[in-house]
């Protein structure tokens, strides 16, 4: 179990939370605007709060 | 009122909805008169009237909790459940849980203000209540969690919207800033009284990592999860972009937890940790940013109606201080602004920059729209939300202004030392400073308390109106049909 001990110094775990969370915010990044295709798939999310029109409304019922 | 309450018993939960939305408007009054009392107790003393009841000390957190959890949590109950519904096309899970996630969080309220005002208070800011009100506290939310998450897995739509990612990150953050931030040891059963499990350095940093969280997810995530579904349905538009808001939702979410500390610049907390908080503080700049952008661009190619639509102004214009205060909160956590704002009134104005012009304001916007939704009917006046807008608008730069001036004079005078090296000013002469900027700070107050008074009048005139449609409706039925 020596091995975690390199996890206890600073000048180890720091360069390697920032490499972590850097690839991590790329991958994100990479994700969301890497494809056209899921783009738009993603873009087309942006329609859910008006699929439920108020048609409990009196002007819907009318 | 009928043939809504058919609809709503039917495909959606509304009636709970409808509980918090007037629960978010009273408490929202009852916070405001409590937070203008002491703001004037402050610029004029005789107010106290010796009374150990009213003082400052006391009423301070009566009007924190009321605002804070009263108006803004019982808002964010009442948007989340509406919206959970409407964008998961499915009612909501639980209806006996969610009625108590209702009377549970408004007896927290009410034992919490009553706790204060008799003196009880464990001292920590924006979590004074004792240790039982702690615990009716985390068996309320964990059935929020149930009723939310609940409803959110029998969705009839098959993508999640966004702006519930948001309400849930509150959700979820919320549970752990609470159950981590109260971990005590009550002296015993029979009293109110606690010692904290932390001491020291580590009870002042747990204190602020839950205090800056309760701002990044109560009073920010919780609050863009409202913008993120209000803001498109009134601008009848959708989001500018949704890839947009998924890069704000994680880099929100994954940011604000690290920067708790930097409320405790020059202290005895590490200067590293210090260092870091400021650092991501910056960084948070960005994704505030990001969603502040996403959120006014919405409204791209239909600018006009910022002219004509007094709603969407409340939206637009706590977008705008949504995105100053985001600006000025990264500023103020670097070290060096921080050693002239920190205990000065200029961190009193940030608190209410953000939480006057944006959590107040995008809360009003978003009432004001689903308040016709919930009781069928149309606002009483529109005219009423206009005057309502100008006064909270008026009110917020009135006070923000005053304790900007304030706060730097506070902070220079401070630090002020003349030629021998000795401090310049008393502290009594910084206080006699201060006092125009305290009535004036008072004085913004009341407008913008003066607004909250309307519009709960316009709601209750509204919900009034739409009774005696209902009524009529019920009298003769070929009404109803037509």
């Amino acid at each position: 179990m020596e091995w975690l001990q390199w996890f206890s110094r600073e000048e180890n775990t720091k360069p390697l939370a920032l490499l972590i969370f850097f690839i991590t915010f790329c991958l994100i990044l990479i994700y969301v605007f890497g494809s056209k295709k899921r783009g738009e798939r993603l873009e087309s999310h942006k329609d859910i709060p008006f699929l439920d029109e108020d048609s409990d409304t009196k002007e819907a019922k009318e | 009122m009928a043939a809504v309450d058919v609809a709503g018993t039917e495909q959606y939960n509304f009636d709970i909805v409808r509980k918090f939305t007037i629960m978010a408007l009273v408490w929202g009054a009852v916070g405001m008169l409590v937070g203008v009392y002491i703001a004037s107790e402050l610029a004029w003393p005789f107010l106290n009237f010796d009374s150990p009841y009213i003082t400052f000390g006391r009423l301070r957190p009566v009007h924190t909790g009321a605002v804070i959890f009263g108006f803004g949590g019982s808002a964010l109950f009442a948007t989340s459940y509406y919206v959970v519904q409407r964008t998961c096309q499915a009612r909501l899970f639980g209806d006996g849980m969610a009625s108590f996630t209702f009377w549970g969080w408004q007896a927290v309220i009410v034992l919490a203000a009553l706790s204060y005002v008799m003196g009880y208070s464990q001292g920590r800011e924006y979590a004074e209540m004792e240790w039982p009100i702690d615990l009716l506290i985390e068996v309320v939310w964990v059935t929020y969690l149930i009723v939310f998450v609940g409803t959110l897995m029998k969705r009839k739509q098959p993508h999640i919207y966004v702006a519930n990612w948001f309400y849930l990150s509150f959700i979820l953050a919320t549970a752990l800033l609470h159950t981590f931030n109260n971990l005590a040891v009550p002296v015993s059963l029979f009293t109110l009284k606690s010692y904290s499990l932390f001491a020291g350095t580590q009870d002042a940093m747990t204190q602020w990592w839950y205090g800056h969280n309760a701002v990044g997810f109560f009073l920010t995530a919780a609050f863009l999860g409202m913008m993120y579904y209000f803001v498109p349905k009134q601008a009848g538009r959708p989001i500018y972009s949704y890839r947009l808001s998924i890069v704000h939702f994680w880099a929100l979410s994954f940011l604000y937890m690290w920067v708790g500390a930097h409320h405790l610049h020059w202290t005895a907390l590490p200067d590293w940790t210090s260092t870091l908080a400021a650092t991501f503080s910056i960084m948070l700049l960005l994704p505030s940013w990001g969603g502040m952008i996403n959120g006014i661009m919405t409204l791209s190619g239909a600018w006009d109606k910022l002219r004509t639509d007094p709603i969407m102004r409340f939206m637009i214009v706590a977008l705008s201080f949504y995105g100053m205060s985001t600006f000025e909160g990264p500023m103020m956590s670097l070290k060096d602004v921080n050693a002239l704002s920190h205990y000065t009134d200029w961190t009193v104005g940030h608190v209410h920059s953000g939480a006057l012009g944006w959590v107040a304001m995008i809360t009003f916007g978003s009432m004001y729209h689903l308040i016709p939704k919930l009781w069928d009917t149309k606002m009483y006046s529109e005219k009423l939300i206009n005057i309502h807008f100008w006064l909270a608008t008026i009110g917020t730069l009135l006070y923000i202004t005053a304790m900007w001036i304030s706060g730097i004079m506070q902070g220079l005078m401070w630090r002020a030392f003349d030629d021998f090296g000795n401090l310049q000013y008393s502290f009594a002469e910084s206080v006699a400073a201060m006092h125009p900027f305290y009535a004036m700070r008072a004085i913004g107050g009341m407008f913008f308390l003066t607004g909250m008074l309307l519009m709960l009048f316009n709601t209750y005139m509204t919900i009034r109106q739409s009774n005696s449609q209902g009524s009529k409706l019920e009298v003769n039925p070929a009404n109803a049909v037509a």
